[in-house]
């Protein structure tokens, strides 16, 4: 038996950065906005406290934050021919879960996406030709440009109170700031962290060889900051617990720690949290979603709230899934290529290089997430791809993260694993090596893609998403080039050892960590056939709904993704309040 | 140590581990050996509990073999996998030396972790690597992780490396003493609970 509810002006999926930021504009603009949260209520005060967040076991190793994956995972194979298994533990990824999402446990590094990356396929074709691009690269230019976009993130940059330099202020560049980044209306509202001796040492090895380092854009704040919200965020103290923790001291920006506080308080909205979303009820002839249908999964019951408006803002995965489950849209088919619900699921390619300095003192537990230098010099389009066999770059970057023991030691090459000489060089090297990473971007390729799985099933019985995902020839060779650079660059830093470079070979593994940045499913665009949002993140097959998130990237650059997912956020927010209420309706003609 | 002292690990197991995890972190003069420093108990705590009984851990079937890319794909759960990995690498040392793992000397015990390696150790029923990437992981956890959980005792492992521990907060030393040894004494969760 379903439960129904009085309707609402709105219903959101998941309320994570996408889903707090959308509640907040639309109760503003006078909605009653309900909040379904598939995890648990979560306060900084009572969920990240000291001294029990500092445990390294629960939560970084057991990942207490982290989607269990026996609610519900994801199955993967590497090609449409082969049968998917279920991702039984997550290595490589950590899907967030409770309130605030991924947004919770990120490390805080705030990107905005250059105009390049904005106008990747168009771009692309331009500089090189048609002919240059695979056939099987299934790319596209976002729905809107990075002008249009640019006042969003500039908001989600306020909200924040990211820390970082301008490399390019109205225009003009400047040097110290990412001299490659579109033009920004105004600097960032903090100014950088002080940096750690490792991404000193990058950056000096990366100005000698002609690159132009940057700090990173930093949602761990360097100075005390009240953000438009109202939230207080405090000043960083470098405790090396960012990714996978919650934040003790309210200075890592978070849905919890940024929105939340003023969003709980407004009597408009109304938040359920261990509220799992299994289905849009969809009128299919009226174009039109009607409710969402949900399990309290404190006693079982189903209940169905309607609402004039609905909103996915859920994780990638989740968002896709729904909408697969919901028979909204048209499911993917890489055979043909028909179909768009699913398809571009992207990752990304990453590569890394360690380095070791018998000499310098790191200090790798003095570190916070999204504290590095960094250069763009080989990402996106800015340097010349003419011969090298691929398109798309890596941000390449380099500092300690965090030296938390059990998972933050680096031995060198040729160490053992156990026994004496283990622990003679895990003695001498802990505090005297990190690692330059690169962020490679990943193009969409025809045969990832997400769907349902046949076999398995989440804890609800539904199907678990199906990620039909490897490493393609675009992305090997990137990964092979970008990590080759960021080797040169550590070599440049004249390491007393040079740790074995590590780009990504063969398949995609699941195992090692590499990143949580998965995109796509429910790509934007401006064909309907071959998108399933169109520039408003507005549904083409029901117009009251609208699906935000990285899920609407049509391909993952190379820098991180939550500075885009924030703007977006705001940027359906203004389109839903500014042109959607006043004429509910398709927003662009389908 | 009595059987009954454990919560789950048989006196058997317990000997296998104390053996094996001695011979991963073994003592020197840079910390005790694991088993010293409560590696033990801190294994049989995890595995007599919420992760040791499977939580987070997708266990639906069917339980296929996969390739290694997909990860981890037995339907056991860790306890059931370090009972059953344990009783295989213990017939494989039988055969092999014809004696228990730990009545071995240390040089024949790191000739058997050398041989599951190196691919020449074959148990039967059981990954020789698959069990062993998980022993040295959870010997790891046990001598690393906050001394709350009944390993890292005195904070021997973290000494060892020089990680400081609680509170965790450098904002001074960020300015101060970039590239300077910090010389903190370490704390632990129970200095401040």
């Amino acid at each position: 038996m379903t439960t129904r509810l009085k309707r609402a002006d709105a219903v959101i999926i998941g309320i994570g950065w996408s889903g707090s930021i959308l509640a907040r504009e639309l109760t503003k603009a006078g909605l009653k906005v309900v909040g379904l949260e598939r995890g648990k209520f979560r306060t900084p005060e009572n969920d990240f406290a000291l001294p029990y967040i500092r445990d390294e076991l629960k939560y970084a190793v057991r990942q207490e934050l982290i989607l269990d994956p026996s609610l519900e995972t994801m199955t993967l194979r590497h090609a449409p021919s082969e049968t998917a298994l279920p991702l039984r533990r997550f290595g490589a990824f950590m899907p967030g879960m409770g309130l605030g999402g991924a947004g919770t446990i990120w490390n805080g590094m705030t990107w905005r996406f250059t105009p390049w990356e904005h106008q990747l396929k168009s771009r692309i074709v331009e500089r090189y030709g048609k002919s240059a691009l695979a056939d099987e690269l299934t790319i596209s230019d976002w729905a809107m440009s990075y002008d249009e976009l640019e006042p969003y993130y500039d908001r989600f940059e306020k909200l924040c109170g990211t820390s970082g330099k301008a490399g390019n202020l109205q225009g003009r560049l400047i040097e110290g700031g990412n001299i490659f980044e579109g033009p920004r209306r105004s600097d960032y509202p903090n100014p950088p962290l002080t940096q750690s001796l490792g991404g000193e040492l990058f950056a000096a090895a990366a100005k000698s060889l002609g690159y132009h380092p940057y700090p990173t854009p930093s949602a761990n704040l360097s100075r005390e900051y009240r953000n438009p919200e109202g939230a207080l965020l405090n000043p960083t103290i470098f405790c090396g617990h960012c990714d996978r923790f919650g934040c003790a001291t309210n200075s890592k920006a978070s849905p919890n720690s940024t929105i939340l506080p003023a969003l709980l308080q407004e009597p408009l909205f109304e938040l359920r949290t261990d509220s799992w979303a299994t289905q849009i009820v969809y009128d299919k002839a009226a174009r039109k979603a009607t409710a969402v249908r949900y399990v309290d999964m404190t006693n079982g019951e189903e209940i169905e709230q309607p609402a004039d408006i609905v909103l996915l803002c859920a994780y990638p995965f989740s968002n896709t899934k729904l909408l697969l489950l919901s028979g909204i849209g048209a499911a993917y088919d890489p055979a043909t290529g028909r179909g768009a619900v699913g398809k571009n699921y992207c990752y990304q390619v990453t590569g890394n290089v360690p380095v070791f300095f018998e000499d310098e003192e790191i200090n790798p537990f003095m570190a916070t997430g999204a504290n590095a230098m960094n250069i763009d010099d080989l990402n996106g389009d800015n340097f010349d791809h003419g011969d090298l066999g691929f398109f798309g770059g890596a941000l390449i970057f380099a500092s300690p993260v965090h030296g938390r023991p059990i998972m933050g030691r680096f031995t060198p090459p040729g160490t053992p694993r156990w026994g004496r000489a283990w622990k003679e060089a895990t003695a001498k090297w802990y505090n005297h090596a990190f690692t330059v990473h690169a962020s490679g971007a990943n193009l969409a390729h025809r045969e990832n893609y997400l769907d349902l799985d046949p076999t398995y099933r989440d804890k609800l019985g539904q199907p678990l998403v199906r990620m039909t995902y490897t490493f393609h020839d675009n992305d090997l060779k990137l990964s092979a080039y970008t990590t080759a650079k960021a080797a040169e660059i550590a070599t440049a830093m004249k390491p007393t050892i040079l740790g074995t470079p590590m780009p990504r070979r063969g398949n995609f593994n699941v195992v090692p960590y590499q990143s949580t940045h998965n995109t796509g499913g429910t790509i934007m665009g401006v064909d309907p056939k071959a998108s399933v949002v169109n520039r408003y993140l507005q549904s083409w097959d029901a117009d009251n709904l609208f699906v935000v998130g990285a899920s609407n990237f049509p391909q993952n650059p190379g820098h991180p993704p939550t500075g885009a997912v924030g703007a977006l956020a705001y940027w359906a927010a203004d389109a839903i309040t500014k042109r959607y209420l006043k004429t509910p309706s398709a927003l662009v003609p389908a | 140590m009595a059987e009954a002292d454990y919560l789950t690990l048989t006196q058997a197991e317990a000997a296998f581990l104390t053996a094996a995890a001695d011979t991963i972190i073994p003592a020197d003069a840079l910390s005790p050996s694991a088993s010293q420093c409560g590696v033990i108990d801190f294994i049989d705590c995890e595995l007599a509990g919420p992760y040791g009984e499977g939580a987070r851990l997708y266990r639906d079937g069917p339980i296929l073999k996969g390739k290694p890319e997909h990860g981890y794909q037995l339907g056991l759960s860790p306890r059931e996998f370090f009972r059953q990995g344990i009783a295989a690498a213990e017939t494989w040392t039988q055969a092999r030396f014809g004696k228990s793992f730990a009545a071995l000397d240390e040089a024949e015990r790191q000739t058997v972790f050398t041989e599951i390696e190196s691919g020449k150790a074959v148990f039967d029923n059981f990954d020789a690597r698959e069990f062993f990437d998980a022993l040295i992981a959870i010997v790891m956890e046990g001598f690393f992780a906050d001394p709350y959980y009944g390993g890292n005792r005195d904070m021997a492992g973290w000494k060892m490396i020089g990680y400081p521990g609680l509170p965790a907060d450098y904002q001074h030393a960020m300015e101060h003493q970039r590239g300077k040894r910090i010389a903190l004494k370490p704390r632990s969760i129970g200095d401040y609970a």
